[in-house]
């Protein structure tokens, strides 16, 4: 509850914040993230650079694909028509983060930095191909969803580069969910499973599937994508794909003491059912 | 006044103060100069402290002071509840360790800064070396040959064994009995978490020897008792403050180390010590509640009677013996073993353990959920034996209505109950024999619904002193109280129990309304301050209500006699031709002609003309030491469906009849209970500590310690029976309580209910999705 001393910036533009970074300094977004962790000492940026009044980072829209800024907050995109019409998963997942206060602070940006393995928009942005566009004092890059995730709490970024926003390519003739198991205490996700899919009449054209919650980082689900792709969404197809799902993820599990990765893993097979029904229903 | 007070379910006084955020908690009171103390904790369990250096805390700037346990000159905590007859240790407790850690959190040295910042990264600067020692958690554990020994002075971590009933009377019992069923119930540690964490605040006037200590207590007068007897202080140079105190349940009795340590520091140094826990402190060092190891059986005959209950318990007590600790798993869990059935053999060992774990203490219920859970547990086990409908069962075996004075196996005389009428109204409600039904139409299409009943009965109100001096509790267990009228007829009612969220300053002053006809918005109840209050034991043991009320009546009544007497007196009348009604006195036959309550109020306080003998003033005491405990009771009611896909339980409706004697504030009361349903529910579902085994606490914030939410629940149902106490001046009991007591086996049982087509028959709580998935799973294959 007592954080350790730090200097605190807040930055106008995009270059002041890149300016004003330093090699012992952190970005502040939401602080829904950083400042618990702050105060529990676990730990103990010097730096403060708050990136929460810099308007080029905020806001949605939808020019061909969506493009949503990085301070853009979880109430913000829940909300957004755009966003519900483009990718509904993430509109769903984005208005099932933590609570009515933690989704009117919590930022996108921050979240998918911060990387933790129990969030819910990772999950949708690896689903269905997001980019992540960063600038640093070097310049400006993109990295694909699925490489920006590297492993728990640990994601493409460099130190002091900033995440400005992350692109999705327009899904509004996919249909597409997000299912999230809960954690009773926390209510992060115990697992979260994303499915977007593309339907021929009642054949399946294409599928995808990501998992999060189960897993250190949201995980691409190929093996899953493949029973369903081609089905009719028959129960053998979504029973073969609730086991393939569970082999896809079985490099990455992650787990705690009340619900073991063993469990998560199980679990992932029903809500990936579940996440189909929601999606097709 | 035409609508009577009591029984009205008018709004919490208490409310617009805690909900607009006006309320003053120790945290609140600023002093000028005050230093802050932070508290450097053992990261370890079990650790011998080989070396301490401060040097470079001490040489931060703002920082006053850095003690450790060799500076204080301070008594050690002592344990108040010395139960007889158990062999009882008590393991000295410093306020900060010596030489040794017995659970992480441990105080290892203070650090007193100008700033809680600075203070914190003192602490942090402290360098502790410590030779880490084997830990053990488990209280079964801890009790067997071999284990970590915790206190050099108890011998096997072992500080009391008690077992005060007839052990060859149960095994008779046994041996004649058709059925046996037993179990090994696991009662998890839970925390109690309430929403301000503790706090302690202290200033000494060293011209007068004066200490002021403002704390988070449950018992004011019970912290200035023990912290004169460590400070050495005489008891009259301390005062002690509870401000507004936010909820304890159970977890604010105890004196803890860092309220003494406030105390001499701010001794020590001249200038006020402040000290406020963080959550993650909270979780670490206050009590636990729970945490038993119980191996129950009970002996049935085939068609059904309940002939015996027994069990040997390991109670975990934790690094330390906290002030109550010895008391609960003993005096409040053991004799409450039948409940409200006819069962004539009661056996049971209590086994007070030391381990490494935070301290336990009493937490709502304190005992008794533990108590009632195992009772309720093996009825449904004794019903699934016999194959009895569990309902049935406890039908054919509820103690019959009883209007005064009821006594039982394991010793106690209830007052009074009607059990079978509130259970009889708690299966209406729930309409139990249509859920069969449905039951077995929803198992047919493969889904699993259960029902849970619980009858219960409760001893709260704690309690007659002779009783508590008999059971080695070492207080007394009245109250005291003064209803004092200002000449303009106000009324301020001094209670010497504190309330910290119940609501008692709306039903107390209610109490005072109905007895003396002021009206209610012109009584304050004040509480809080060992100098403005007589004395009092506390609030705890849902006791308030029914020990400082009664007290309260009779100072009530008291000044209703004199009322009635200088009325006459005024009115030139016969004092037996007086007739009393809604605050006014008047003479029979002339009904013109009144006094009211006001009006003598202030010619008591003029004393212009006063009836011979007759002292002046309007106000009145009360000591009121209660004959027996009171007993509330009832029946709840849980269906639950169980997701056995997941292992998810959804609770779907929830029964509560609960008998409280009259009620004097329904809407309070139905606050009570649905808050001690929740919890009590949550630690069927969702609550409980898990340490590593190393003695780590992996739930040490609530991400991870499951708090229950409100989406976990439906609407309760409550319906109500009345049955008087026959001891008490206005009838009631208590139901600070009921609703923990009751809920935990009613949700468990029907969860158990539900599974039991799965063939799964037992789960540690709490029943989490993963353990029930994982039951299901086992029982298929
Ligand atoms: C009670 C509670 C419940 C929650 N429940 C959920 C939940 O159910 N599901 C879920 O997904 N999340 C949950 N969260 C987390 C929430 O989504 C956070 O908002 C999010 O994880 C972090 O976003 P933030 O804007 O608050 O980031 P901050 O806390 O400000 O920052 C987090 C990290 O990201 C870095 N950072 C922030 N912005 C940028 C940027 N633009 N570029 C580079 N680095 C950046 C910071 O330096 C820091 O390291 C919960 C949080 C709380 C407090």
């Amino acid at each position: 509850m007592w954080p350790n001393k730090f200097e605190y910036t807040r930055a106008g533009s995009v270059d002041e914040a890149l300016g004003a970074i330093s090699d012992e300094g952190k970005f502040l977004a939401g602080g829904h993230s950083l400042l618990p962790v702050m105060k529990l000492r676990l730990d103990a940026p010097e730096q403060l650079v708050d990136i929460g009044g810099i308007d080029s980072l905020r806001g949605i829209s939808a020019n061909g694909e969506l493009s949503i800024g990085a301070t853009t907050t979880h109430a913000e995109i829940a909300a957004s028509a755009d966003v519900q019409a483009m990718c509904a998963g993430l509109a769903s997942a984005c208005g099932q983060v933590g609570d009515q206060a933690v989704r009117n602070f919590g930022t996108i940006g921050g979240n998918i930095a911060h990387a933790d393995p129990a969030s819910d928009p990772p999950t949708v942005l690896v689903a269905c191909g997001a980019t992540v566009h960063i600038q640093g004092a070097g310049g400006a890059r993109s990295v694909g969803a699925e490489d920006f995730f590297v492993d728990l709490f640990e994601t493409a970024l460099d130190d002091g580069e900033l995440i400005t926003s992350v692109s999705l390519p327009n899904c509004s003739d996919c249909q597409c969910a997000y299912v999230k198991f809960p954690h009773p205490a926390s209510r992060y996700a115990i697992v979260g499973v994303a499915v977007c899919l593309k339907m021929d009449g009642d054949t399946c054209a294409s599928a995808d599937v990501a998992v999060g919650g189960a897993t250190v980082k949201a995980v691409k689900c190929a093996g899953a994508e493949a029973a369903l792709a081609g089905s009719t969404l028959d129960d053998a197809a979504l029973s073969a794909a609730a086991e393939a799902v569970k082999a896809d993820i079985g490099d990455w599990l992650a787990g705690d003491i009340a619900y073991p990765e063993a469990y998560r893993q199980q679990m992932a097979g029903v809500f990936l059912k579940r996440a189909v029904a929601a999606a097709t229903g | 006044m035409s609508t009577r007070i009591f029984g009205s379910g008018i709004k919490r006084r208490e409310d617009p103060r805690l909900i607009t955020g006006e309320a003053r908690y120790t945290d609140d009171i600023k002093l000028p100069g005050v230093l802050h103390m932070a508290v450097v904790r053992s990261p370890y369990a079990h650790a011998n402290i080989v070396s301490i250096d401060s040097s470079a805390a001490e040489a931060m700037d703002g920082v006053v002071a850095v003690y450790t346990g060799e500076d204080l000159d301070l008594a050690g905590l002592p344990t108040a509840w010395l139960i007889p007859d158990s062999d009882l240790k008590t393991p000295e407790h410093p306020a900060l360790a010596k030489g040794k850690v017995r659970y992480v959190g441990d105080g290892v040295a203070m650090v007193l800064a100008d700033d809680r910042y600075r203070a914190q990264d003192a602490a942090d600067a402290v360098v502790v070396e410590y030779e880490e020692l084997p830990a053990v958690i488990d209280p079964e554990a801890a009790a067997q040959a071999g284990a970590p020994l915790i206190h050099d002075d108890v011998e096997g971590n072992i500080a009391f064994t008690w077992a005060p009933f007839d052990k060859e009377a149960s095994d008779e019992a046994f041996a004649k009995a058709d059925v046996v069923v037993s179990e090994r119930i696991l009662q998890q540690r839970l925390l109690p978490t309430a929403m301000e964490p503790r706090a302690a605040m202290a200033q000494f006037n060293a011209a007068t020897q004066e200490l002021t200590l403002w704390c988070t207590s449950q018992n004011p007068h019970i912290h200035r008792f023990i912290i004169s007897a460590v400070t050495g202080l005489n008891e009259n140079r301390v005062r002690v403050i509870a401000p507004e105190v936010g909820g304890g349940f159970g977890s604010k009795i105890p004196c803890y180390p860092d309220e003494a340590l406030v105390s001499w520091a701010a001794m020590k140094l001249g200038v006020p010590v402040k000290w406020t826990e963080t959550r993650s402190e909270n979780y670490l060092i206050t009590i636990h509640g729970r945490d038993h190891v119980q191996h129950v059986e009970m002996a049935a005959s085939k068609d059904g009677k309940l002939l015996g209950v027994r069990a040997t318990v390991y109670a975990g007590m934790g690094g330390y013996l906290s002030t109550a600790a010895p008391g609960i798993p003993t005096i409040l869990h053991g004799l409450l073993y039948v409940g409200p059935y006819t069962i004539d053999s009661v056996y049971c060992k209590s086994i007070g353990v030391m381990t490494n774990g935070t301290p336990t203490d009493a937490y709502r219920g304190a005992g008794r959920p533990e108590a009632t859970f195992l009772l309720e547990r093996m009825v449904d086990n004794v019903a699934r034996e016999i194959g009895m409908d569990p309902a049935e069962l406890r039908r054919r075996n509820l103690i019959p209505a009883f209007e005064d004075g009821y006594d039982v196996a394991a010793g106690l005389t209830y007052d009074s109950g009607d059990y079978p009428a509130a259970f009889e109204k708690a299966l209406d409600m729930a309409g139990y024999d249509d859920f069969r039904q449905a039951q077995a139409d929803a198992r047919s299409r493969g889904r699993y619904l259960g029902i849970g009943v619980t009858a219960y009965t409760e001893m709260c109100g704690l309690g007659p002193s002779q009783v508590a001096g008999a059971v080695g509790f070492q207080g007394g267990l009245w109250e005291s109280a003064t209803v004092r009228v200002t000449p303009t007829g106000k009324v301020q009612a001094l209670i010497g129990a504190s309330p910290h969220g119940q609501g008692s300053e709306t039903t107390l002053a209610q109490i005072i309304s109905e007895e003396l006809g002021f009206p209610v918005e012109d009584i304050e109840v004040v509480h809080g301050d060992t100098t403005e209050t007589p004395m009092g034991w506390g609030t705890y043991g849902s006791r308030t209500t029914p020990v400082t009320g009664a007290a309260l009546a009779h100072a009530s009544r008291k000044l209703k006699d004199k009322a009635r007497v200088l009325a006459a007196h005024l009115m030139e009348a016969n004092v037996d031709d007086i007739e009393y009604a809604d605050g006014s006195f008047s003479v029979k036959g002339s009904p013109d002609q009144a006094q009211s309550i006001q009006d003598v109020a202030l010619m008591a306080h003029l004393a212009w003309n006063m009836p011979e003998g007759m002292d002046p003033g309007f106000e009145e005491s009360q000591f009121y030491d209660p004959p027996n405990f009171v007993y509330p009771f009832g029946t709840h009611i849980a269906i639950v469906e169980v997701d056995a896909e997941t292992g998810e339980i959804e609770l779907q409706r929830y029964i509560a009849v609960d008998d409280c004697g009259p009620q004097i504030n329904p809407e309070i009361v139905a606050g009570q209970i649905h808050g001690g349903v929740v919890q009590g529910v949550a630690q069927a579902l969702c609550e409980g500590v898990i340490y590593d085994d190393n003695g780590q606490l992996l739930t040490g914030t609530m991400q991870d310690y499951c708090m229950p939410k409100a989406d976990m629940f439906p609407n309760f149902e409550l319906g109500e029976t009345v049955t008087p106490s026959p001891h008490h001046p206005i009838g009631v009991k208590g139901v600070g309580e009921t609703g923990t007591i009751a809920s935990t086996p009613t949700v468990y049982n029907a969860v158990l209910d539900a599974l039991a087509p799965l063939g799964v028959d037992q789960i540690d709580m709490p029943l989490t999705s993963a353990k029930v998935w994982g039951a299901i799973q086992a029982a298929r294959s």
